[in-house]
């Protein structure tokens, strides 16, 4: 029997809103009955605009502050158009928090490497955020990030603050730059290729558009880092989000409930089959 | 790698020359000279013979094209990596324009005086085509995928 919270959604304010790039907003929303979501980093929930229609988002918030719910929503569709949209006031709905989360907690005494790729960054902030709170437990910790273009670089002042004031190497590249850029161009792989860290002792996590964490993930596999110590967020058409709907099957996996987060073990053989 | 290693000492311990003989490397290295560039230095140019290729020591180059207003850049290359094949690709001609985004230090390489050297040695010319085609294809594969403008849709 789901509980009906999951099936429900609860009225959430938006309480900010900003312009991360020519596409992308992200909102800060307050539960209107003041109850905090808490939430795991890797979660999403679904995000419910009113008349309109509900999708999947990842929470880029901080899971230690759980009372501020943040999504950053990129505008390709309908429904996200309508969210990302939104302005301070706007009540939406949320179902969840939903799905299995990084735990990034398993990389404590080793190297973490961050893998992201366009909007990907997103759902890996917070577990970004979670290594800056523990810095001590981690060794070294990469951020490897690949955008389109320098304008499609999100969280900027993140980027800086990451690398900065946490000791974290911030790797960015785009896949093409206009002329003053003096940045990297090529691709988030490449990055991979250079970045210091002891593959045995290292856990990864990746969230991008799928060939590019294909990519990733083959190419880690080639620096020594343990298959199962790289884990993946997938992406599929989550609707119930419990697990019950079956839209984001994935074979023997129900991504909403399963995943979103799952090691590269044990989506290898699955990213191999055609239209799985 | 440290700034002060001499080209004798850097080049066999870098990754494109690895498995390459003694001798083979002595060739390589009779061949090489260092250099630096200042940001907005050419390496090379687009449409300019093509008789050397670098090995970058320290730095950032930009791999870039020229557009009617502006450039833009295809690629980027740092320390440790290796620019241009263009030099054992007939008609041997740039493709491109290489150019120091900050200050970068390389090891230049003779690449017409190795053409000639691979022509009396088929095995030199096969180990350094060898090395060469993964330059090559690691560039291919990276325009290829970037194609696809995978950022550009849902991730």
């Amino acid at each position: 029997m789901t509980a009906p919270t999951t099936m429900l959604p609860r009225p959430f304010r938006v309480t900010r809103t900003s312009r991360d790039t020519q596409d992308t907003r992200t909102l800060d929303l307050e539960a209107v009955d003041g109850a905090p979501l808490t939430f795991a980093a890797g979660q999403f929930t679904m995000l419910h605009a009113f008349g309109v229609g509900e999708v999947p988002i990842s929470i880029s918030g901080d899971p230690g502050r759980p009372e501020t719910l943040r999504h950053t929503i990129r505008n390709v569709g309908s429904v996200s158009r309508a969210l990302a949209g939104a302005s301070a006031g706007t009540v939406l709905g949320v179902r969840g928090p939903f799905g299995t989360g990084w735990q990034v907690r398993d990389g404590h005494g080793g190297d973490v490497v961050f893998v992201a790729g366009g909007i990907g960054l997103a759902p890996l902030r917070p577990a970004i955020l979670e290594v800056c709170r523990a810095r001590g437990d981690y060794g070294r910790v990469a951020l490897l990030y690949g955008a389109r273009t320098p304008e499609d670089i999100l969280f900027g002042d993140d980027l800086r603050s990451w690398g900065a004031d946490h000791d974290i190497d911030v790797e960015v590249t785009v896949d093409s730059g206009p002329h003053a850029w003096r940045g990297n161009v090529g691709l988030v792989t490449q990055l991979i290729d250079r970045a210091a860290f002891d593959a045995a002792r290292t856990l990864a996590l990746i969230c991008g558009p799928e060939v590019m964490m294909r990519h990733s993930a083959v190419a880690l596999g080639d620096r020594g880092v343990p298959r199962s110590r790289i884990r993946l967020s997938m992406e599929r058409n989550m609707k119930c989000g419990v697990g019950l709907c079956g839209h984001c099957q994935l074979r023997e996996y129900f991504l909403c409930l399963d995943g979103p987060v799952l090691a590269y073990d044990v989506l290898e053989p699955l990213m191999a089959q055609a239209e799985l | 790698m440290s700034p002060a290693q001499t080209i004798e000492q850097y080049l066999p311990s870098h990754p494109f020359f690895a498995g390459l003989d003694d001798e083979a490397i002595a060739l390589v290295t009779g061949c090489a000279v260092n250099a630096h560039f200042r940001p907005g230095q050419h390496l090379f140019r687009e449409g300019e013979p093509a008789d050397t290729f670098f090995v970058v020591r320290s730095g950032r180059v930009a791999i870039q094209m020229r557009l009617p207003t502006q450039a833009a850049v295809l690629d980027t290359a740092r320390e440790g990596d290796v620019v241009g094949w263009s030099w054992l690709v007939p008609p041997y001609r740039w493709t491109f324009d290489a150019v120091a985004t900050e200050e970068t230090s390389v090891v230049s390489i003779d690449g017409a005086c190795l053409r000639g050297k691979c022509e009396t040695d088929p095995a030199l010319g096969y180990a350094l085509l060898q090395r060469v085609v993964q330059v090559m294809s690691t560039r291919l594969h990276s325009a290829r995928v970037r194609l696809l403008d995978l950022y550009g849709s849902r991730p």
